[in-house]
């Protein structure tokens, strides 16, 4: 069973109903107990970090995805899931994340001409184009999803960027080590390409 | 590349598009769920229902449309009319809706905006401004809402502020669907809602909504000018050169277009071929 993490940020009833459409059952679970008998585990979400990670810790789920994911589970970020992942975030100040991958969230630069969120269609360059993440299959290179955040992750190391975006700066758009996926857009609202990497990540956990 | 984006308008009343998609083949062109698959198959970048259901007790219909609408399609949908408290705003994101549209309640309680961006976060709240030319000259402003005199913003005032379009322009801001002049400046007004916490400006010309020669583009431009969050143009499309023009001197992040579209002048798939011939980004 996928499991969304429902942790009071964000519009998960729009990444179930992409799972369903694409024949994938998944449930929404806020409990750790849930998240630690899935077999995958999508982490969705939009708002502030520093709140996301407090209402992660005060429900008692940090510890439980990082668990999932030790566990080799399959694991798919979107957006804020994908910042979540990292050692530190400066949004607001410095907070703490979930820490998989070591690295920061910063904010796009100011007065770069750019407006600030990045918000709207973008594309992406697949970096890894020999040995693509699995959930990329099908996936033209350049293709565009919809994007909606001011910041992005800075990864220390650089073999976990699977795909980078050009929005004044370039950054990373996608990572990918292993079992974890994690992406900066919204899969859930990029029409048919999105769902093609949901239903990637659905194939991607049977095979697991 | 970041695309220019290209958003039809749907008017839904008790649940039933107004004046929806013509000439299509489809089974039932009142209901907006048929509407909302038709743009999205042909591409549209996002869409927006604009709610004018007159009453505040029937909220419940378009939560319903929404909540269908996604189920079928998966692109960012925005939803505006009627939003008075946060409790709309909850509703609305819960059953479906990425973004929400505030008009009426930001004029008459600007910290509503402030209050909604910290608790939903800005990418989702979206102002819209009503701007209808103002003339210094022979013009009479609205009366502003009370809190213009409280807060310390004297630019706010219409009749007060410098011109801020190219040619020597001012707008001012109106409210109930473009009824009731505020007596605010537009292009202020703009940026005083990205101060509060405004993460996109809805920017509809009352002086050509509807009238099919071409978007305003003085104020498309002092608009996008003055802010630094996306501007999305609105009001008086008729020609794919138009949405041009709005996209390229106006300066506008995204073109909002109605009967263009509905009536099948227009192709979303053929706007966006001629945007590209132009040079202008376009998602394909």
């Amino acid at each position: 069973m996928l499991a969304i993490i429902d942790y009071g940020m964000g519009n998960l009833r729009s990444v179930q109903k992409g799972f369903a459409k694409v024949g994938i059952e998944a449930r929404i679970v806020n409990t750790p107990s849930e998240v630690l008998e899935a077999s995958a585990v999508v982490l969705p979400g939009v708002g502030a970090f520093r709140d996301c990670m407090r209402n992660l810790e005060e429900l008692g789920l940090a510890g439980p995805i990082i668990k999932s994911i030790e566990a080799g589970k399959p694991f798919l970020g979107i957006c804020l899931g994908l910042q979540l992942l990292f050692s530190e975030s400066h949004e607001f100040g410095v907070h703490k994340g979930l820490g998989v991958f070591k690295g920061k969230v910063l904010r796009f630069p100011e007065n770069s001409g750019l407006k600030v969120p990045h918000m709207g269609w973008n594309t992406i360059s697949i970096k890894s184009k020999k040995n693509r993440p699995p959930v990329l299959s099908g996936i033209p290179d350049e293709a565009s999803f919809y994007f909606v955040h001011s910041y992005y992750v800075a990864p220390e190391d650089p073999s976990i960027i699977a795909a980078t975006t050009e929005y004044g700066i370039e950054y990373t758009s996608m990572v990918w080590k292993d079992n974890v996926f994690a992406v900066q857009f919204h899969p859930e609202k990029s029409q048919a390409m999105g769902l093609k990497i949901l239903r990637a990540f659905g194939d991607f956990v049977k095979k697991s | 590349m970041f695309s220019k984006r290209i958003i039809p308008c749907l008017d839904v009343k008790d649940g039933r598009v107004v004046k929806g998609v013509s000439f299509v083949n489809l089974k039932d062109a009142g209901d907006p769920v048929e509407n909302a698959i038709f743009y999205d198959q042909q591409g549209a970048d996002e869409l927006v229902f604009l709610d004018i259901t007159a009453s505040h007790e029937k909220r419940n219909i378009i939560l319903d449309v929404v909540m269908k609408t996604a189920e079928e399609v998966f692109m960012p949908l925005t939803v505006g009319g009627g939003i008075k408290n946060l409790e709309d705003i909850r509703a609305l994101l819960k059953a479906g809706s990425d973004k929400v549209s505030i008009n009426t309640t930001a004029v008459k309680d600007p910290g509503f905006i402030r209050q909604a961006a910290e608790r939903f976060g800005s990418q989702c709240i979206v102002v819209a401004i009503d701007a209808k030319r103002f003339s210094p000259v022979e013009g009479k402003a609205g009366a502003p809402p009370a809190w213009v005199f409280s807060e310390a913003h004297p630019e706010l005032m219409v009749s007060s502020s410098p011109l801020s379009g190219d040619g020597g322009s001012s707008w001012e801001v109106f409210i109930h669907g473009g009824r009731t002049p505020m007596g605010l400046d537009a292009v202020n007004w703009a940026r005083f809602m990205e101060e509060l916490g405004a993460g996109e400006i809805l920017l509809t010309s009352m002086d050509r909504d509807g009238r099919k020669d071409g978007y305003d583009i003085e104020l498309t431009k002092a608009v996008s000018e003055a802010v630094s969050i996306p501007v999305i143009a609105s009001g008086g499309a008729g020609t794919l050169e138009h949405l041009y023009e709005a996209l390229s001197r106006g300066e506008a992040d995204a073109v909002l277009a109605a009967s263009i579209f509905h009536f099948r002048e227009h192709s979303i798939r053929e706007a966006k071929e001629y945007l590209r011939d132009k040079g202008v980004p376009v998602r394909l």
